[in-house]
């Protein structure tokens, strides 16, 4: 994708915003999941409020409320923190270029709210030629903003909900994961990568405590991404 | 060894490091020219994430959840939807459980 045509405007800010409005309905029930988890876990509700807001990070969130207390363990906090969620990092580098003309301070706010959905939605976005950053920052905008009310509402409800998964809600995150491999499935090109993620992610899975084997998965399928011929 | 720190600053210390995965990939990119290499990387690398994320969560999954996951797979195929399929998939996981 070439860099210099990428623009930013209000009218991409607002078209994302609706844009993520009906996959956002599906955010709230899951930052709904989180604040009742928090609060059963014994964190406090304006931690829970605080962490939704600050990170909007909801798998991070999930994976230290195991070390949460009063005294909260600073490294594994740190390394669980960064392992979750390094595919920041990836997302932010395969943007890189193509946000580049819309400078720092607009590169910052949109970096802010980047996540799964909104990247997976500019990704394809992009593919059809789409050249606003202003779409990205709107859908994370909504993104957050679901995140937040959903986490509101769920450390209200605290013990409320009972099981989340008398709800199904732990189906939400991996069926949304395998909707978003579906629009990415780029045939033969994407066979051997995702061939490789996978068998090193649940290897690793195995082996390591934490969430390493994500980053150990993602690294290797980028790897043999990058050593084949290009399709 | 074992340094801990009260709820506030690990508050601030967890918002650092989720906002330094969130701007670092962005940085770092400007300073690699972007050879074909790293792009064929960078196209892996999006697919492979989620990959590495959700087979995992699959296997771990109880039967209801991973036909669940099947349902999700098909509406997608069919509708090309990500709402429609998640929607589906828990629907049919409530469902399958209620059923036992």
């Amino acid at each position: 994708m070439e860099a210099g045509g990428t623009v930013f405007t209000g009218r991409g800010v607002r078209r994302g915003m609706v844009k993520m409005l009906a996959f956002a309905l599906f955010v709230v029930p899951f930052g709904m999941a989180f604040g009742v988890a928090a609060v059963e876990g014994g964190m406090e509700v304006w931690a829970a409020i605080v962490m939704s807001a600050t990170n909007f990070a909801g798998a991070s969130q999930f994976a230290v409320l195991e070390l949460w207390s009063s005294e909260v363990p600073l490294i594994p906090l740190i390394l669980i923190t960064f392992a979750v969620n390094a595919r920041h990092l990836l997302m932010g580098a395969a943007l890189a270029h193509w946000i580049r003309p819309i400078g720092w301070p607009k590169t910052v706010l949109t970096a802010t709210v980047t996540t799964d959905p909104n990247f997976a939605m500019i990704t394809a976005e992009r593919m059809k030629g789409e050249r606003d950053a202003g779409l990205l920052l709107g859908a994370g905008l909504t993104l957050w903003t679901a995140w937040a009310i959903g986490t509101l509402v769920g450390v209200g409800v605290g013990n409320g909900i009972g099981d989340p998964r008398a709800i199904g809600i732990d189906v939400l995150l991996p069926a949304f994961f395998i909707a978003l491999l579906i629009g990415l499935w780029r045939g033969r090109q994407s066979a051997a990568p995702w061939l490789v993620a996978g068998l090193v992610a649940v290897l690793a899975n195995l082996a390591i405590p934490g969430h390493w084997h994500i980053i150990l998965g993602a690294l290797a399928g980028g790897l043999v991404g990058a050593f084949s011929r290009g399709a | 060894m074992a340094l801990s720190v009260d709820v506030p600053t690990a508050l601030v210390v967890m918002a650092l490091v989720t906002f330094a995965t969130r701007i670092g990939g962005f940085l770092v990119m400007i300073w690699i020219p972007l050879s074909a290499r790293v792009q064929r990387f960078l196209e892996a690398l999006s697919g492979s994430v989620l990959v590495a994320l959700v087979l995992p969560m699959a296997i771990h999954g109880d039967l209801a959840g991973q036909l669940a996951l099947l349902v999700a797979a098909t509406t997608m195929l069919a509708t090309r939807n990500s709402v429609a399929a998640i929607a589906a998939a828990m629907i049919a996981v409530v469902a399958l459980r209620a059923l036992g």
